[in-house]
């Protein structure tokens, strides 16, 4: 449907090998795909086959050592200011009020605050789940609510891209599930790319468009299956026949990968 | 360093004893036995009140320690009973205590405020600069492990009389935990946030002053409390070199006189000094910076 616009997103033969004291490590290897402009794209991977190095190269904070990344058709030289980052950890600053924290890149960046951003943040924190939240400090929350500040956070200067690494893995199951929930609605109502990194093949499932599977030592990408789905989604979806089918297959796919 | 060690530990004895809670826990535990069943909660209500068990040790310890030197003739020289040390404390005068008083506290609260605006940007520079880092350390250790009783007298030498080489040997004497302290929190940042910074193109120095510096806060607290203690003991020091005033000096003084009494009642003071200034600290940290408290100490 978007024919002429470039990919959000373009990997190109990416590899990445890391010079350590103790040796070389290669990270990624030959890695190529696209993320379409307002696709979530969810990536399952075994630990260490360079799902967070990928994000990382994303946001320019990283340089490819073959290859290249392009970010809306250009290639990334360095951070740019239409990405927006969740890590796994909230990782908010305990000193600073929970709307704070979600104002803090713009006053990171530019030293001030106005009024207006005030505004936005109390929207986002009303969007989020944490309505008259906005005064309270880090630590009064739970760990969901905390998560549910970092994306406020990333959300804040209007992303384009929004990276997500694992953003829940540190979550109970069931407060991980609502969160699920939450980004459908969240996305549905204001549409990002999304690379969301997870290890729930549920979760990667019920979000995305599209899931990429990876193999690691070196990672690439070993399989990409897009997710037959209609949106809007919700509980229901996961109990449709073609998203079980799915995450069956997926599983598979990573036990066998986990096995060999 | 081991003069300045001996010094801590000189000064200690006096300061633990207000700390231990102990005479309390044998009224709490053998109350049970005898009392209806009720009055547990209650005396162990009272143990916890604020400065009770702390109020009942010192008293406890008063007492038990008068009684000693009588029954035992323990001789002044060795041991002066606490009546006698009051009542040289009291022949003191106000406006005599007053002067040691302020001219050690003069000395150790500048040495100490000078060694925090050494050490924070010191620690700051190192973080920043890994060449800088690697020439400075060795610096630093062999400044801290150079004994400071051994170059005072050079430092009152070069620097004249007047308070400056006693603040210079107190900053001495306080600043390497600080440095160590502050470099070690500055570093202690979560990586993310500093992924985050990199990736918003904010500059250094806003990463320093808007996230690395508030999470090192909890260390250089750590540290402060160490070194405000060490202040006084480096104010001490000082004094015992060159000085007209001073409570070291006057501690110093009357031991030489052979006023032994005296001379406890000026440890004493110096003990309740360190503790004050000690308690000072925590309660900055508390009021103006709460969130750097362990959840429980809130
Ligand atoms: N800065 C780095 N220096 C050296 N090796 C690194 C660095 N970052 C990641 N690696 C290595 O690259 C591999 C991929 O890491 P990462 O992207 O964090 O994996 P994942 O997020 O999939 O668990 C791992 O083997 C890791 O040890
Ligand atoms: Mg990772």
């Amino acid at each position: 449907m978007m024919i002429q616009q470039p990919p959000a997103i373009r990997f190109d033969r990416l590899g990445q090998v890391f010079r350590t004291r103790s040796g070389q490590t290669e990270a990624l290897r030959d890695v190529s795909f696209e993320v379409a402009h307002h696709e979530f794209l969810a990536v399952l991977g075994p630990s260490g086959c360079g799902k967070s190095t990928l994000l990382r190269m994303i946001a320019g904070l990283l340089k490819p050592t073959s290859g290249q990344v392009e970010v809306f058709g250009m290639p990334v030289t360095g951070p740019r200011d239409d990405i927006g980052i969740v890590f796994q950890k909230p990782t908010l600053l305990p000193w600073a009020t929970v709307e704070d924290n979600v104002i803090f890149p713009v006053r990171h960046k530019t030293g001030r605050v106005s009024p207006r951003e005030r505004e936005r943040a109390q929207e986002l924190l009303a969007m989020v789940g944490l309505e008259g939240f906005g005064t309270r400090l880090p630590d009064e929350l739970s760990g969901g609510m905390q998560q549910r500040v970092g994306i406020a956070r990333a959300l804040h200067m209007d992303p384009d891209i929004l990276l997500m690494d694992e953003p829940f893995s540190a979550l109970d199951a069931l407060t991980r599930e609502v969160m699920g929930f939450d980004l459908l609605r969240i996305f549905a109502e204001r549409p990002k790319t999304v690379v969301f990194i997870t290890h729930s093949v549920s979760e990667a499932a019920l979000l995305a468009d599209r899931v990429l599977v990876m193999s690691g030592r070196p990672g690439s990408v070993a399989s990409e299956h897009l997710v037959p789905v209609a949106r809007p989604r919700g509980p229901d979806s996961m109990k449709d026949p073609a998203l079980l089918d799915l995450t069956a297959d997926l599983r598979d796919r990573l036990m066998t990968r986990a096995a060999a | 360093m081991t003069q300045t060690q001996s010094q801590a530990t000189a000064a200690k004895p006096a300061r633990p004893a207000p700390v231990r809670p102990a005479p309390a826990r044998p009224v709490a535990s053998t109350a049970p036995a005898t009392a209806p069943l009720d009055a547990r909660p209650f005396v162990q209500r009272l143990a916890d009140l604020p400065g009770l068990t702390t109020g009942a040790t010192l008293i406890g310890t008063l007492l038990l320690w008068e009684a000693a030197v009588r029954l035992l003739a323990i001789p002044s020289y060795l041991l002066p009973a606490p009546s006698a040390i009051l009542s040289s404390f009291t022949a003191i005068g106000f406006e005599r205590w007053m002067t040691h008083i302020w001219s050690t506290l003069r000395v150790a609260i500048l040495g100490f405020a000078l060694a925090i605006v050494v050490s924070v940007p010191l620690a700051m520079v190192m973080m920043r600069s890994a060449l800088l880092s690697k020439t400075l350390y060795p610096l630093l250790v062999i400044v801290q492990s150079t004994p400071v009783v051994a170059i005072a007298p050079i430092i009152i030498v070069a620097l004249g009389a007047g308070d400056l080489p006693r603040v210079v040997i107190t900053t001495l004497i306080t600043f390497f935990p600080l440095v160590v302290s502050t470099a070690t929190g500055l570093a202690a940042t979560p990586p993310e946030l500093i992924e985050l910074s990199r990736s918003l193109r904010a500059p250094a120095w806003r990463e320093m002053t808007q996230i690395r510096l508030p999470y090192a806060v909890p260390y250089i607290f750590s540290a402060l409390k160490i070194s405000i203690t060490l202040a006084v003991i480096g104010a001490v020091v000082a004094e015992f070199v060159a000085a007209e005033a001073g409570v070291g000096f006057f501690i110093q003084f009357s031991t030489s006189m052979f006023k032994l009494p005296q001379a406890w009642a000026g440890l004493i003071v110096l003990a309740a000094m360190s503790l004050t200034l000690f308690q000072l600290v925590v309660q900055v940290q508390k009021r103006v910076f709460p969130w750097s408290l362990p959840k429980s100490e809130h």
